[in-house]
């Protein structure tokens, strides 16, 4: 007769966040930067149709680096949580920290009490009035929030390339500086050169405060091209 | 919102599959629904009306406009009621009909077209857009039948045929396309009237809005529930465009000379007539 082995909760919770933890650093970074008039997303994702950052609600993006069909699904949810508060209460009363508690809440509890935890990490960012009202949220596969100031970078090497961001980083960069920085951040190797990557490669969004109701739009082609060339 | 007992988000959010809204809230919350509320026994009071709107194509696009009353019985409810809205960049949507219940409908429509482009990321085509409309008309048939019925007129931008094209609905959900003009509510047999003598093919964006504030002060002159232009409260009926470059409220001050000229126009029609000089009936010389 077999006996189940006995497992420590800590070695049940090592194994399982070391499980994600792997699964989240194969997948290329996405690196968000707040600039003077918005957030900025960028990554390396020659996809034109299965995007990694998008759109929540108004002023409210989504970013998510891991299993595209693990934080696809919590991307549809985002959509659905806002647009039904939206929708029972008013536009106005839809915030980023609502909806990063809520998925704080569901990355928790499949850590927990699922098999598998979820291999995805998450940026909710909501743009405000002016640059102090930004919201920039960052959520991990256990469902730990980290409320961001400035910049944030997911994904493999999210360390060495947080620490690059950090000595570059400042308050009210232009759009152009700002893209530049994360551009150069997404090419950044452990040795030699800066990689140069193409616009073509690039998935570049951002949180335009300036727009009068949904803040969020994609950069691409030659206004990116253009962007990334003024930098 | 139900809570689940782990505070995680519900499997109605995560269940993969539909692209719209309404479908979510059918399964999730179907009393936040018009037409899935019961309906209480017994006729329903007197609530405020909206009247007439009317929609034109004109070369590149469609112009839809609507008066600004809205009627209780006999009483005026309100005489600054907005009737048309954008239903996306590229359409607009009037309604006539129960207002309470047909802003209700415009709110959740609108937000049913962004949310599937927000899920699909592209837009639903210009037929969609109206399939669905009529699938949320049919849904209200019930409140339709108690006399809380929502008729809409839906136009828009056509972005693969590149054209204008006007879509009318009956209470059981009916599609129609139109073609050239249409009018619906209460003045709506007026400015029809109206519009199938003063539309021509190939009429310009001004020629368009003119047209559309001309049909409906005809509408105002002959239907007591349409209001007219109120020179005094410089209330103007509420006119949009809608082209390839999107949807376009035209603004105020633009809307005050088109008003002033169609009126002016009038006056001008009327003191050349005989009746305009009648002097007897009232008079105590």
């Amino acid at each position: 007769m077999s006996m189940p082995f006995y497992v420590s909760p800590e070695q049940l919770m090592k194994d399982r966040a070391d499980y994600a933890r792997k699964g989240i650093a194969r997948g290329r970074s996405v690196v968000v930067v707040a600039y003077d008039d918005g957030i900025a997303f960028a990554t390396e994702n020659p996809s034109r149709a299965l995007h990694k950052v998008s759109e929540i609600y108004d002023r409210i993006a989504f970013a998510a680096v891991g299993k595209y069909n693990e934080f696809e699904n919590l991307r549809v949810a985002g959509v659905r949580y806002a647009d039904l508060r939206g929708y029972s209460y008013d536009r106005g009363d839809v915030n980023a920290r609502g909806l990063a508690n809520a998925y704080a809440q569901t990355l928790g509890t499949v850590f927990t009490t699922e098999s598998k935890p979820l291999e995805v990490e998450i940026v909710v960012a909501e743009v405000g009035a002016e640059p102090g009202t930004d919201q920039i949220y960052r959520l991990s596969y256990d469902g730990s929030v980290t409320d961001e100031h400035g910049y944030v970078v997911m994904g493999g090497q999210a360390e060495q390339l947080g620490a690059r961001l950090a000595e570059e980083w400042r308050a009210g960069m232009t759009l152009e500086e700002a893209l530049g920085l994360a551009v150069r951040t997404l090419g950044a190797q452990a040795e030699g050169e800066t990689r140069a990557i193409p616009a073509g490669q690039l998935e570049v969004a951002v949180l335009d405060r300036t727009r009068s109701r949904r803040a969020f739009r994609r950069l691409t082609g030659p206004l990116l091209e253009d962007l990334l060339d003024g930098a | 919102m139900t809570p689940d007992p782990y505070g995680r988000l519900p499997h109605a959010f995560t269940a993969a599959g539909s692209s719209s809204f309404v479908d979510f809230l059918a399964g999730y919350a179907p009393e936040l629904l018009p037409g899935r509320r019961p309906l209480p026994a017994g006729a329903v009071p007197d609530s405020p009306h909206g009247t007439t709107i009317v929609a034109l194509a004109f070369r590149g696009g469609v112009v839809v406009a609507g008066d600004r009353r809205a009627t209780m019985g006999p009483t005026i409810a309100s005489r600054e009621i907005e009737k048309v809205f954008p239903a996306d960049e590229f359409s607009a949507v009037g309604i006539a009909g129960s207002a309470g219940l047909a802003l209700e409908m415009v709110r959740l429509f609108q937000l049913e077209l962004e949310h599937y482009e927000k899920i699909e990321g592209a837009l639903l085509s210009l037929d969609g857009k109206a399939n669905r409309l009529a699938t949320m008309i049919r849904g209200n048939l019930g409140l339709a039948m108690q006399g809380l019925a929502v008729v809409p007129l839906f136009a828009g931008f056509d972005l693969h045929r590149r054209v204008g094209r006007i879509f009318s609905y009956d209470v059981t959900g009916g599609r129609y396309e139109e073609h050239d003009h249409h009018s619906v509510g209460s003045g709506s047999v007026f400015a029809r009237g109206s519009l199938k003598k003063l539309w021509h093919p190939g009429l310009g964006p001004q020629d368009g809005v003119r047209v559309a504030v001309e049909a409906l002060y005809d509408a105002a002159d002959d239907d007591s529930a349409t209001g007219g232009p109120d020179t005094v409260r410089r209330i103007w009926p509420v006119v949009a465009t809608v082209t390839e470059a999107g949807y376009l409220r035209v603004p105020e001050a633009e809307l005050a000379d088109v008003v002033d000229a169609v009126l002016a126009a009038r006056r001008a029609q009327h003191a050349g007539s005989d009746t305009g000089r009648r002097v007897d009936g009232g008079d105590l010389r």
